[in-house]
């Protein structure tokens, strides 16, 4: 018996194992590989920061990546602020209506990706007046899909929040704002930081709602990184995935252990 | 709300709830019911959209060309979500009963990848898979073949791509359910003299249930979505339902037979959304 128990155990380990190796062996490699000093790319021919280089000489890749660095951070901004304020609204108050809105926090996040981003594309090209597609329609479609992540983020933290806290101050003599801006806010602010990165790493990595809403004149990384696969695999192409894969893990990786060490 | 507006007593579900409710509105409830009114249009002869109501976008679905292309993204999304939930169930029970102080960082292993961006990903098996790939040219190489094997552009590759794209997708809700459920009750069986396989059977899965059911859904809702998957696996051999409404909208230009197909996607969803609730009783998605 107890033979047996330690055979499916080890077992167990050994595909766990295999699973895991799977799951990172085409990331490493791919990582590895930008550094491959070879044109064809699939031999190792030895160590190179060429394709790095070149990256930062190519004009189309340093304008994609000002332009998502720019649609990142406004977009998170400005997600997190409606988000954090719907999460406190959802939270604190009873009204006529609330599971309606409910559902509709939940759309973006249940919904596939491709048919907001084509109800985008016709939203915007039905009112192309104002919204020209470009660097604008890409920050209002990451802004709608952030909310819902922020309100879910940020709710949760809310949900172990002791409200007697809020109460004491308001018996205290704080009013309202006051008795957000001073208790509410810094207790629920560890959410607040997760959520406007989870914002800021689901802007940065997204590709399908982008690729509907981008205009002409307005390219992310990852539409940047979609076209160069198209014309053919490069190096190039390595290194500027090595750069994002980078950048949204420690962004990520920051976001997921703030709401780690807080959510306790 | 307007209520307490009418009192004048509390404005907090103003000030916190309307920048939301508009925002959702006007970007969300606004763009929806466009594809809506869209799908029941008419495209012109050079691509433009014709005020003239019809049905004909959603007709034209039951051609036989389209119900093979949708009954064909519906089963791969099938095969995808089975291959998930086969691999996915032991690996999430390892976590769940591996020792405590392993677990974060085993499950944060399972997180890193979900949080790369899945178009880098995919790009990444296809540098390992094509024929000039990393695979073929060390087989060639070490002289284990002579000729590269041809392994992108097929169903089992665009398979892969999306198995391993959603597999955390199914790990964490399974893990969650399995993690859940209370060791007395196994105890309990295995006192009654069950043999392992048959707790198994009768008493943790019934259990997991839940999990495995919204394993399933967020990872069969996404494959009806990620184009970009069969388009660079597949190659133009593989058609999927979400290759199809992106070429209706940017190649065919026929925005109305394309709302007509998203409208049918939004419905598969819902229905599956359906299921969900329905078998795990639960009011809220609570899932994420």
């Amino acid at each position: 018996m107890m033979k047996q128990n330690k055979l499916t155990k080890s077992t167990f380990s050994i595909y766990a194992a295999f699973v895991y190796i799977i799951l990172y062996m085409p990331i490493v490699v791919l990582i590895i590989f930008s550094f491959n000093d070879s044109t064809i790319n699939a031999v190792w021919q030895g160590f190179t920061l060429k394709w790095y280089v070149g990256l930062f000489d190519n004009k189309e890749v340093l304008e994609a990546m000002w332009n998502t660095i720019v649609i990142g951070v406004i977009s998170s901004l400005i997600s997190t602020m409606i988000g954090t304020l719907a999460a406190v609204g959802m939270y604190k108050y009873n009204f006529k209506g609330k599971t309606v809105l409910d559902g509709m926090l939940y759309v973006p996040i249940i919904i596939p990706e491709i048919v907001m981003g084509i109800a985008l594309l016709m939203f915007f090209s039905q009112f192309k007046a104002i919204f020209p597609l470009g660097t604008l329609t890409l920050i209002l479609a990451h802004i709608t899909f952030s909310i819902s992540y922020v309100v879910v983020v940020v709710r949760a933290r809310l949900e172990g929040f002791d409200r007697s806290l809020e109460e004491a101050a308001m018996d205290l003599g704080a009013n309202q704002l006051e008795t957000f801006v001073k208790v509410t806010l810094p207790i629920i602010m560890p959410g607040i930081v997760a959520g406007a990165l989870l914002a800021f790493t689901l802007s940065v990595d997204d590709v399908i709602i982008s690729f509907f809403v981008s205009g002409p004149g307005s390219t992310t990384l990852p539409l940047k990184i979609f076209s160069m696969v198209r014309f053919g695999v490069t190096p190039e192409i390595n290194a500027l995935s090595t750069i994002m894969l980078v950048v949204t893990l420690t962004i990520a990786v920051l976001s997921e252990k703030i709401r780690m060490k807080f959510s306790k | 709300m307007k209520n307490e507006l009418g009192r004048k007593k509390d404005a907090g579900p103003l000030w916190t709830l309307s920048p939301v409710v508009l925002w959702l509105l006007a970007f969300l409830t606004v763009p929806f019911i466009i594809v809506i009114i869209m799908s029941f249009l008419t495209r012109g002869v050079y691509g433009q959209v014709e005020y003239t109501f019809s049905g004909e976008g959603y007709l034209r679905l039951l051609n036989s060309t389209y119900i093979k292309i949708l009954v064909n993204s519906l089963k791969i999304s099938l095969f995808t979500t089975a291959l998930c939930l086969i691999f996915g169930y032991p690996f999430a029970y390892y976590i769940a009963k591996a020792p405590k102080k392993y677990r974060a960082l085993l499950l944060m292993l399972i997180v890193i990848p979900f949080w790369t961006n899945s178009l880098i990903r995919t790009y990444a098996w296809i540098t390992l898979l094509r024929t000039e790939g990393i695979i073929n040219s060390y087989l060639i190489k070490l002289g284990l073949i002579s000729n590269p094997i041809q392994m992108l552009y097929t169903d089992g590759v665009v398979l892969l791509g999306l198995v391993y794209t959603l597999f955390p997708f199914m790990v964490l809700p399974l893990y969650a359910s399995i993690d859940n459920v209370d060791k007395a009750y196994l105890e309990a069986a295995s006192d009654l003299g069950a043999p392992p396989v048959k707790t198994f059977l009768k008493v943790t899965l019934p259990l997991t249930m839940p999990g495995i059911v919204a394993g399933c859904l967020l990872v069969y809702i996404p494959t009806l979505g990620l184009f970009f998957i069969p388009d660079l696996m597949g190659g133009s051999k593989i058609m999927l339902i979400s290759n199809l409404i992106k070429n209706q909208f940017l190649t065919a230009r026929d925005w109305p037979f394309g709302s007509a197909i998203s409208i049918v996607v939004i419905m598969i969803t819902f229905v599956f959304i359906g299921v969900y609730f329905k078998l795990s009783g639960n009011k809220r998605a609570e899932v994420i």
